[in-house]
């Protein structure tokens, strides 16, 4: 058997998606990054390969994230790409014909618009993470609800209350005056389902048009409350896709395939990657006063890779000695 | 006088030799970094814009290096930035008692008197050496604009990424210590032809993408991100918008006698945002359709977070983009703003342009 990889490493979570020849989703796995991108990727990568039949072979391997260059050089990736390129590719696969992809991750949410199959025009959130999964988690935490029960407990109320939602704290602070007032938990669940997804429309999806059909992916789609809300909100109705929360890594084995299929060849390393010493330090360089703080990533003692410098010598030099400071 | 200024992109070079021109010494403040903007942030207004803070730091970095007169520029309308010499004063002078002179060039047609005064007070040399230094500067700063323009339309074609940056670094180098303006026009001759030998390949055709917004941001890569060079890295040819020369001619020169410069660019945002609204909010409008006239791929608008100019420009820009069907990426930028976020975004951009062409050219094949 033959597949391709697509590994997502973000912030919040890890995804890996092992993806057949035909496009369907062999194996996918999601687990929590934990601030260790290295070691998430190679826990990752040994899960994966365990339960694999010896006979499967990876034709090629695709990395996307926020720590999408490092893990691309610890899995030997053959495509690197951003994550509004990934999201988009693996949403096209899922719906062709589709207009609008919401992605609401644990610390990201973009808005992509789509036409005639290709991005026409996308948004993120830029200073402010009110509304992604982190603070719906710490919410949950807070109320004393397991956040897979969140979204159900939303379902339920019958007059959601209004919480100011254009900061995660001042949304806290409204919450926590909205329960002494008296309020059920249920209508202050669904009441921040509302204000998150009215801060989301407002501020990633200002300006942009939004057209049916409309998919909702990543971690958050998974909360029934907020998908409820948005399809109250935008009178539309939206489909959440099987695999909603590895729709960044099946993006990257969709586009694995593609980059395999220009060079013929992978350079992925192998389950074995689990198993190797990598190690990753960064430091200052003092070479001029951009003073660019250069990360090496290195495999026992061979030199892996090195980014971060403006001016690329760092980058471009593979040994110590062969850059001069100054 | 021990003379500092503001660091914008390539300015300083000849701002260093106006000022040496005209019998002082200057101090130049290094290059705007993270330490420069922990300092400005420190003793800035929070919600002052990115600008501000950067320029706030590079003083009290040229400050503690012994410079004793700072010389800035004023403005005019509804920017803030007009204001922010006379606040950026009283905070060095009053909450840190700095013992510094600053000095405001004001707009030429406004203040004549003013600025007969400022420059007799700062002129230490005969008319002859005033008119020679000021040549001096010019040539300089024309020399600068040409090597960057050529390093644009070069990046995108380099076959080893990063050898254009290396060598327009250098020829900048060699404009800052040259002293006269034959050896201005000389080094730059030499420079541009080095630029031009850097190996390319020529079978690229490289998307073409057009930088707008506050002058400030657009200018200093320091704050942008190094949007133009990162842009030019993975392959695409950036037109920016504001060169410092053509900017003075339109917006210096012109003005002080009174003629409106850039009135193409005015002119094309008329059906959109026919009012001044400051900074340069009408210009982005008027400039991001001239590129879509012209052809461009697509065109990124930089703007400090909370410029109030930029935010009327982005909000009328979605309608304009839709109209001329040219997509353009907005990057609000502050002190928070991230690497990664700018690059993230860039290269989705990039992504989308790519597709888009291809989709273009099958269309039409």
């Amino acid at each position: 058997m033959k597949a391709y990889l697509g590994v997502d490493v973000g912030s919040v979570s890890t995804n890996f998606v092992l993806m057949d020849e035909t496009g369907h989703v062999l194996e996918s796995l999601y687990i929590r990054t934990m601030g260790q991108p290295i070691q998430a990727i190679q826990d990752g990568l040994k899960k994966l390969g365990q339960g694999l039949p010896p006979s499967l072979r990876i034709l090629g391997a695709g990395t996307t994230g926020s720590a999408r260059q490092l893990s691309g050089v610890i899995i030997g990736a053959d495509i690197v790409k951003n994550e509004i390129t990934a999201h988009a590719v693996a949403a096209l696969h899922c719906i062709p014909d589709v207009q609008t992809v919401m992605e609401i991750g644990g610390q990201d949410s973009k808005l992509i618009v789509i036409r005639d199959g290709i991005v026409v025009d996308f948004a993120m959130n830029t200073v402010c993470s009110a509304g992604t999964g982190s603070f719906l988690d710490q919410q949950a935490g807070r109320l004393g609800i397991p956040i897979e029960e969140f979204g159900a407990l939303a379902l339920k109320s019958k007059h959601p209350v209004r919480i100011a939602g254009r900061c995660s704290v001042f949304a806290e602070s409204d919450m926590i005056h909205k329960q002494q007032m008296g309020h059920s938990t249920s209508d202050i669940v669904a009441g921040l389902c509302d204000a998150l997804v009215r801060n989301y429309l407002n501020n990633v999806g200002k300006g942009k048009s939004i057209a049916a059909p409309v998919i909702f992916q990543g971690g958050v789609a998974a909360n029934l409350g907020i998908r409820n809300a948005f399809e109250k909100e935008l009178q539309l109705p939206i489909t959440v896709p099987e695999h909603f929360d590895v729709m960044g890594a099946l993006g990257m084995a969709i586009l694995a395939k593609e980059a395999v299929a220009r060079s013929g060849k992978t350079s992925f390393r192998g389950f074995a990657a689990s198993e190797l010493e990598f190690t990753s330090t960064s430091f200052e360089c003092s070479g001029c006063a951009n003073r660019c703080e250069i990360v090496e990533i290195k495999q026992s003692k061979a030199i892996l890779a090195r980014w971060g410098d403006r001016c690329r010598k760092w980058q471009d030099a593979t040994t110590s000695s062969e850059v001069v400071a100054g | 006088m021990k003379i500092t200024f503001p660091r914008m992109g390539t300015s300083w070079i000849g701002l260093k030799a106006l000022f040496e021109g005209l019998g002082h010494e200057t101090v130049l403040p290094p290059p705007p970094s993270k330490h420069t903007l922990d300092l400005g942030t420190k003793y800035a207004p929070e919600f002052a814009c990115l600008p501000f803070k950067v320029l706030l730091g590079s003083y009290l970095e040229a400050l503690e290096m012994g410079a004793d007169t700072i010389v800035s520029s004023g403005g005019v309308g509804p920017c803030r930035a007009g204001y922010y010499t006379q606040l950026q004063k009283r905070i060095l002078r009053e909450q840190l008692s700095y013992d510094v002179r600053v000095i405001t060039f004001e707009p030429l047609n406004r203040n004549w008197r003013g600025t007969y005064l400022i420059l007799k007070d700062l002129v230490e040399v005969g008319f002859g050496d005033f008119l020679g230094a000021l040549w001096l500067t010019w040539q300089k700063l024309l020399a600068l604009d040409a090597l960057e323009k050529e390093s644009h339309r070069i990046r995108p074609l380099e076959r080893h990424i990063g050898t254009t940056s290396r060598v327009v670094k250098d020829a900048f180098a060699d404009i800052d210590a040259a002293q006269s303006v034959d050896e201005v026009r000389a080094r730059t001759a030499v420079r541009l032809e080095e630029l031009r030998a850097i190996p390319q390949d020529l079978a690229r055709e490289p998307l073409r993408v057009g930088v707008i917004g506050e002058i400030y941001v657009v200018l200093e890569p320091f704050v942008n991100q190094d949007v133009v060079e990162t842009l030019g890295h993975m392959g695409v040819y950036v037109h920016r918008s504001i060169f410092l020369t053509d900017w003075t001619k339109d917006n210096a020169i012109l003005d002080a006698f009174r003629i409106p410069g850039e009135m193409n660019i005015k002119r094309a945002a008329q059906p959109y945002l026919p009012e001044m609204v400051g900074g340069h909010g009408q210009n982005s409008i008027g400039e991001t359709i001239l590129y879509a006239k012209r052809g461009f791929d697509g065109v990124v608008q930089l703007a400090p977070f909370t410029c109030i100019p930029e935010i009327v420009a982005k909000s009328i820009i979605p309608k304009v983009s839709e109209d001329y069907n040219l997509p353009v990426l907005t990057l609000m930028l502050d002190e928070q703003t991230g690497k990664a976020g700018v690059s993230t975004r860039l290269e989705a951009f990039v992504d989308l342009l790519t597709m888009r062409r291809q989709r273009l050219r099958g269309e039409t094949a």
